[in-house]
């Protein structure tokens, strides 16, 4: 939570802290990103690394991977989405329940990466919309939790509902209802 | 091996004379004998690769090559077989591991194996209409719908050739460096910049 989204005075208000509804709600969805591990190559491996005790996603309320998408959040797409299995990712990016977010992790996430070929889909973002692009080939679990980061920011700046836009169309979910 | 018990036993047979190790060529009517019989009879009883290839410039088009392996003897020989009319019988009755190399093989060169025991694609999905290692493919591919049709429909996304750019692999001029790819200077750090 951002400081303006409280007012916290002990004089004034005793053990009650005035706020407002999307921002108590923003920040709990922002520092409980239940990731969904969509490990596809190399990337993955730091993705693993991220989750290990060395660099630690926990310190973020990530820790917690879903291999079943009903319970996930946030989709991390790690590693090269051939064409074969972009029907898969996409199955999967719909039966996560709203709201949802989409990491892509790595070149080849974000572009297609260094498979400019006949079998790559040329970016995970042609089929579902992506929230943060991670640069790097891999990029170091450092790069990730920067990533984590950016998209928690970008949870707790969301308003009252979520917009998202992809092939030019909006989609709009109601965060409270 | 006994290289005269199995040319006098399958006159077809023809040493191509290998640097690396004994090489025949096979004829495709012959050959599930002649591997069953090195098989049995030789000793090669483990199948270490099988895989397609194209050859230009020969009336035969594609080829496939086996490698085979005595775990007694420790000696490999290696089985040339000219797909006739892209099809090779399937030796996957007598070896089992070559089930998938052989998927694999008719996934990107459209060899037809006869008798196998599955023969679906293995890499691309089962509608792909192409054999992408062919040499007259693309690298970039070719359009062709995307696998599911229902998502398609939902992102109106088809299978597109990739953007080459001018490639695959365009170095920007200058001489090539025929060295090992290493970091040449170590003497410089973050703390320590480069002279
Ligand atoms: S971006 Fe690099 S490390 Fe990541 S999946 Fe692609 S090739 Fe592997």
């Amino acid at each position: 939570m951002v400081k303006s989204d409280f007012g916290y005075n002990s004089k004034v208000e005793g053990e009650v802290i005035v706020t407002r509804a999307d921002a108590v709600v923003n920040w709990v969805r922002s520092n409980s990103v239940w990731p969904m591990p969509m490990g596809l190559a190399c990337c993955a491996i730091e993705l693993m690394a991220a989750g290990g005790s060395r660099f630690d996603i926990s310190r973020f309320g990530m820790e917690v991977m879903r291999f079943s998408p009903r319970q996930a959040d946030c989709m991390i797409v790690a590693g090269t989405v051939t064409y074969k299995m972009a029907e898969v990712v996409r199955r999967i990016y719909d039966q996560m329940a709203e709201p949802k977010w989409v990491v892509a992790m790595g070149a080849c996430a974000s572009t297609g990466g260094m498979y400019r070929s006949y079998s790559t889909l040329q970016g995970v973002d042609n089929i579902v919309p992506v929230d943060i692009y991670i640069s790097g080939c891999p990029p170091r679990p450092e790069a990730l939790l920067d990533g984590m980061m950016l998209l928690q920011e970008k949870i707790r700046n969301e308003g009252g509902s979520l917009r998202r836009t992809f092939r030019g169309r909006t989609v709009e979910t109601k965060i409270v209802s | 091996m006994d290289a005269a018990a199995l040319t006098s036993r399958f006159p077809t047979t023809q040493d191509l004379t290998g640097k690396d190790m004994p090489t025949y060529r096979v004829a495709g009517s012959d050959l599930l004998a002649v591997v069953s019989a090195l098989r049995d009879e030789q000793g090669f009883d483990l199948l270490a690769d099988l895989c397609g290839l194209e050859l230009q410039g020969r009336p035969v088009r594609f080829g496939v090559v086996i490698h085979l392996l005595s775990t007694t003897h420790k000696e490999y020989v290696r089985l040339h077989v000219d797909a006739v009319n892209d099809r090779v019988p399937s030796v996957s009755s007598l070896h089992p591991g070559a089930n998938w190399h052989e998927r694999e093989a008719f996934d990107m060169f459209g060899i037809v194996f006869e008798g196998h025991p599955d023969p679906r694609r293995i890499l691309m999905w089962d509608s792909y209409p192409y054999h992408p290692l062919r040499k007259d493919f693309p690298l970039a591919g070719i359009e062709v719908p995307f696998p599911a049709a229902d998502v398609a429909e939902v992102t109106g996304q088809k299978v597109e050739p990739a953007p080459m750019m001018g490639g695959p692999f365009v170095s920007h001029g200058g001489k090539m460096s025929t060295g090992e790819p290493s970091a040449l200077d170590q003497s410089w750090t973050e703390e320590k910049p480069k002279a």
